[in-house]
């Protein structure tokens, strides 16, 4: 478990440099090909420096704003905050504040930068649907992902895959509709530097999202794994969360709320279209039938 | 001169390692201690809400007084106990007798729909799952505390500063583990 605590702070560090030098080096080629020289150079190291510690600090908010959570109060929810009280009292974590989404989908997550900067969210569907056990296995799971540090990682792997793909969307943009003149201009002298410089930032402005887009779900599968069985070793009662998973995995409605870069923080995947072999690859989470075997095996 | 300097460094370290696992244990009992307190503070909060819960089901139900004696009774028995063992017996009994004043409550559907005692309910329900958590995070800091007293080198420093192993919290009866039950058709 402590182990997992420093890997995952590790994780989180060197996630944040990857993203560091890909945006770094993302700017530098926007830069290159607007034709700002030095100064495109300066405004990247300033955007890149201010992208990380914006998502270290501010990535939690940026995700419940993303998802249209909504903070609520004791009086509004007591049994949403008994749960959450009683099982941070299990984890000897202090309580995360309890935020709701109102949509009829069950689902939930939780996002911080540590215990102590934690929220749990989940929707008004999920108090509906579930019973008192279930729903004590699904804040476990939370509660979990918040222990290990998990939501860290993850919730800083939102922000910062947002971060690139606006980029190179940037980057593709300047080329199609401005790149023509400037390679008009430049080929006057050295043109074949110039064509190495826009081929490679083209290169990256295509792949940057593509590898991002792996790493983040590389972060997030077995993670899954790891967070119901200590879940389950928080309520001492398997079945709880088990049962859960079935009652998620049988509901089809998918949450209007989450979107492909948010989609890797719920307990299932809200957006329910994954079928066939391409979408396992591309899957943010296992398949929830391996994870009921697993929790009944407990 | 490079053997004084190493017989220095030495100690250096060794001091260092000692402060540390000393240090260490010393965490971990404030942890379990702090455990324990969280397990009173759950507690306290249960006899609270007790007397809320009577008087609201005395509201529609007078003339059960049987039931609300011995919901007293045992609150008063529970927060007197001295030893944890006896705490122990008079926790069970207030579960016991909780039990019997929500089966009074089934044959009054005005009770069963009010807004006050469905709040109640709720809070009741809530402090018992948090008081289970409690104790079990007391046990799990136990465990921890207590293996590290156990483990070498840490059980050499234990035994010099003379720290004691911590006791388990431990229930008899499996059935009082499980928070009072309602249910409602």
């Amino acid at each position: 478990m402590y182990e997992q605590i420093t890997r995952n702070k590790w994780k989180s560090f060197f996630l944040i440099l990857f993203f560091l030098c890909l945006i770094f080096a993302l700017t530098w080629a926007f830069g290159e090909l607007t034709g700002w020289g030095p100064q495109g150079f300066v405004i990247a190291v300033v955007i890149a420096v201010a992208m990380t510690f914006g998502s270290y600090y501010a990535s939690d908010k940026i995700v419940l704003a993303i998802s249209r959570a909504k903070p609520v109060k004791k009086e509004d929810y007591p049994y949403l905050y008994n749960v959450v009280e009683g099982l941070a009292i299990a984890a000897g974590l202090p309580k995360p504040r309890c935020y709701v989404i109102d949509d009829t989908a069950p689902n939930a997550f939780a996002s911080g930068r540590n215990p102590k900067n934690s929220v749990i969210v989940v929707t008004t569907g999920l108090l509906q649907k579930l019973n008192r056990a279930e729903l004590e296995g699904v804040i476990a799971h939370e509660m979990s992902h918040i222990k290990n540090y998990d939501v860290l990682v993850q919730t800083l792997a939102v922000v910062m895959v947002g971060v690139v793909a606006l980029l190179s969307d940037w980057i593709l943009r300047t080329f199609f509709w401005g790149g023509g003149r400037r390679r008009s201009k430049s080929s006057k002298g050295g043109g074949n530097a110039a064509a190495i410089f826009i081929v490679v930032a083209l290169v990256l402005a295509i792949l940057s999202p593509i590898v991002a887009q792996l790493l983040r779900l590389a972060i997030s599968r077995k993670r899954e794994f790891l967070a119901d069985a200590n879940g389950a070793l928080l309520t001492r009662y398997p079945p709880g969360l088990a049962s859960a998973l079935k009652k998620l995995a049988a509901d089809r409605e998918p949450l209007e709320a989450a979107n492909k870069a948010t989609a890797h923080l719920y307990i299932v995947n809200p957006l329910k279209d994954i079928k066939g072999r391409v979408n396992k690859l591309f899957s943010t989470h296992p398949p929830i039938e391996e994870r009921i075997s697993a929790l009944e095996k407990m | 001169m490079a053997g004084i300097w190493i017989v220095l460094i030495l100690i250096a370290v060794f001091i260092f390692i000692v402060v540390g696992i000393y240090n260490s244990l010393i965490t971990l009992r404030n942890r379990a201690d702090n455990a324990w307190a969280q397990v009173d503070v759950q507690l306290r909060r249960r006899y609270d809400l007790i007397p809320n819960l009577v008087e609201t089901v005395k509201g529609y139900a007078k003339h059960e007084r049987e039931v609300f004696e011995k919901v007293t009774e045992a609150r008063s028995k529970a927060i007197n106990a001295g030893t944890v063992k006896e705490q122990g017996e008079a926790e069970n009994m207030l579960s016991g007798a909780l039990k019997s004043l929500f089966a009074v409550v089934e044959s009054y559907p005005d009770l069963k729909a009010n807004q006050n005692f469905l709040m109640l309910q709720e809070e009741l329900a809530g402090t018992e799952g948090k008081i289970a958590y409690a104790r079990q995070f007391y046990n799990d800091s136990v465990m921890k505390f207590n293996m590290k007293q156990q483990v070498f080198p840490s059980n050499i420093i234990a035994n010099m500063f003379n720290f004691k192993e911590k006791e388990y919290f431990e229930i008899e009866e499996p059935a009082a583990r499980e928070p009072v039950k309602v249910e409602f058709g």
